[in-house]
């Protein structure tokens, strides 16, 4: 660091400060740079969960920050941003197996401290969702998609739709409580393709 | 005590559960129905009593390299007193100058009194099938020494409501590869995951019948499991690192959480699936 730099550096401060003691938040604003600094320091490695998880991207921070009061402007800046990362399949078919899909939507593995480093992870689908009509033990975070395919359809734009919101569910909308399993590199593309067909195919029991 | 036909009760219990689960769609039943189940068929003995006992013993027993006995641990009313005390913790501690929750005040307590090294606790600190925990044993026991007594924990020292604020805060950080917070799974009401139903713990409702049924035995585990246990877990499903056992992060988010259960009577040690 040099002078010049110095100097910036003190009047960035020095505003920052200002502004800060200016709003009315200051209370909050103090309380949230503690927390961060607490859950920095009292998480460590364990297995495949290392500590750097805790570090959060612009999206995870601003929904902490405003949990359900997500501005309207901030919420479409977020999305925009996640729809750029979304990586569409290279050679632009969306639907694999079903079969394959149905299983990774059963398994509720994958990336917890717990799971060895060389089992891919699962789809956690039907931790969240309801899906095949045979399957009873389904969760309800999330809407059932029973039926998916016979009540949208499974049109290009239909495939499309399904592929990116499981690439990166918060493209669509930044609060969503779904993981992003393309972008986060939990499921790959050949993995998502089969998911996309477990939603869409014909033949497949979500639409039996 | 648990004779035979209690434990005969316990094995039907768990058959009628094992069944239960399989046909949970067409039967309605919730977790808590459950639960209430359970607790009905082993009202006479719940296998953390045996927990509890231990816990009990360990308290009055010399050991560490100091050679003494809990007795004259301070959890909050003074040196050896445990009646009660459950019901207002966490709470902040003059001596430590902080906010500490009942694992990590007995911690303190082993490590000053008793000269345990606090390396040798954290290393280990939840039961396992080879081997049980002595601070889970002993949280056992001072818990049961609240049942029935109103949870009543306070946020009158400025350190104490800082840390309620905190643990709100941890409630609400979304990180880790799945996105997940805590609100990603206790902040909706009548949601589950598979077939294990979620409590919104921003409901008092539910915050009490969560908060203050724990520590509680794990008939799936067949073990006794503490808070400080059950929010080690939900990190671990939450994708997140672990944390350290009895640190900050986790005596501000029990605070808060205590604190969301105020006015449930305290039930523990309770009884889970
Ligand atoms: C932790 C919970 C969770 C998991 C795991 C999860 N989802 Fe979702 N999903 C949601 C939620 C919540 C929504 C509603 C999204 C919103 O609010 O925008 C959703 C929405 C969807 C939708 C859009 C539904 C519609 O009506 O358009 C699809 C498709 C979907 N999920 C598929 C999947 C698939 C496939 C998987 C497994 C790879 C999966 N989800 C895993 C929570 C989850
Ligand atoms: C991905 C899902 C998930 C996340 C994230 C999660 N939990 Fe849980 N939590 C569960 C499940 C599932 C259960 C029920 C466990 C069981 O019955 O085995 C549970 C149970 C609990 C209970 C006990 C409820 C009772 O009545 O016994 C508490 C308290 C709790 N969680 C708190 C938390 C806190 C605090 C966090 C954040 C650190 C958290 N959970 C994060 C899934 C989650």
């Amino acid at each position: 660091m040099n002078a010049k730099w110095i100097i910036k550096f003190a009047i960035v401060l020095a505003i920052s400060s200002l502004t800060i003691t200016a709003q009315a938040g200051t209370d909050d604003a103090a309380l949230d740079a503690k927390t961060t600094a607490i859950i920095k320091r009292d998480f460590h490695d364990r297995g495949i969960a290392k500590a750097d998880r805790v570090n959060q991207d612009e999206l995870q921070a601003t929904c902490s920050k405003y949990i359900d009061n997500l501005p309207d402007p901030l919420k479409a800046k977020l999305e925009a941003a996640q729809t750029k990362t979304i990586k569409w399949p290279s050679d632009g078919k969306y639907m694999g197996d079903w079969k394959a899909g149905e299983k990774l939507a059963q398994s509720g593995r994958g990336m917890t401290w717990s799971d060895k480093p060389d089992e891919p992870a699962g789809g956690n689908c039907y931790n969240c969702h309801r899906l095949s009509s045979m399957e009873i033990a389904y969760g309800t975070i999330g809407p059932s998609l029973l039926n998916f395919g016979k009540l949208r359809g499974n049109s290009v734009e239909v495939q499309r739709y399904v592929d990116g919101r499981i690439y990166n569910a918060k493209a669509l909308n930044a609060r969503a409580n779904m993981p992003r399993f393309g972008f986060m590199g939990i499921l790959t593309e050949a993995q998502i393709k089969d998911l996309v067909a477990l939603l869409l195919d014909p033949e497949s029991p979500v639409n039996k | 005590m648990m004779n035979t036909s209690t434990l005969i009760k316990i094995i039907l219990g768990m058959s009628l559960a094992i069944t239960q689960i399989a046909t949970a769609a067409e039967s309605e039943k919730t977790d808590s129905d459950r639960i209430a189940q359970y607790r009905d068929m082993i009202s006479d003995g719940n296998p953390a009593d045996f927990d509890e006992m231990n816990g009990a013993e360990l308290w009055k027993t010399p050991a560490g390299p100091k050679h003494v006995t809990l007795e004259a641990c301070d959890l909050g009313k003074g040196p050896g007193v445990v009646k009660g005390v459950y019901t207002e913790l966490p709470r902040y501690f003059k001596d430590t100058d902080k906010v500490q929750d009942l694992e990590s005040r007995l911690l303190t307590c082993m490590t000053t009194l008793q000269g345990i090294p606090e390396a040798e606790i954290v290393a280990s600190p939840f039961s396992t099938e080879k081997k049980k925990s002595d601070i889970s044993m002993l949280a056992t026991y001072i818990v049961g020494q609240s049942k029935g007594m109103k949870m009543a924990v306070s946020v009158s020292h400025p350190k104490e409501k800082e840390a309620y604020e905190i643990g709100r805060r941890i409630f609400n950080y979304r990180a880790g590869p799945y996105d997940f917070a805590c609100l990603t799974c206790h902040a909706t009401s009548d949601v589950r995951i598979r077939m294990q139903d979620l409590p919104n713990l921003n409901k008092p409702k539910d915050a009490q019948a969560a908060y203050a049924s724990w520590p509680a035995y794990r008939v799936s585990q067949g073990l006794t499991r503490t808070f400080q246990w059950r929010l080690n877990d939900c990190f671990r499903q939450q994708r997140f690192p672990e944390p350290k056992f009895a640190s900050e992060v986790t005596v501000d988010l029990s605070m808060f959480l205590a604190v969301s259960a105020n006015g449930a009577e305290y039930a523990g040690p309770g009884l889970k699936r």
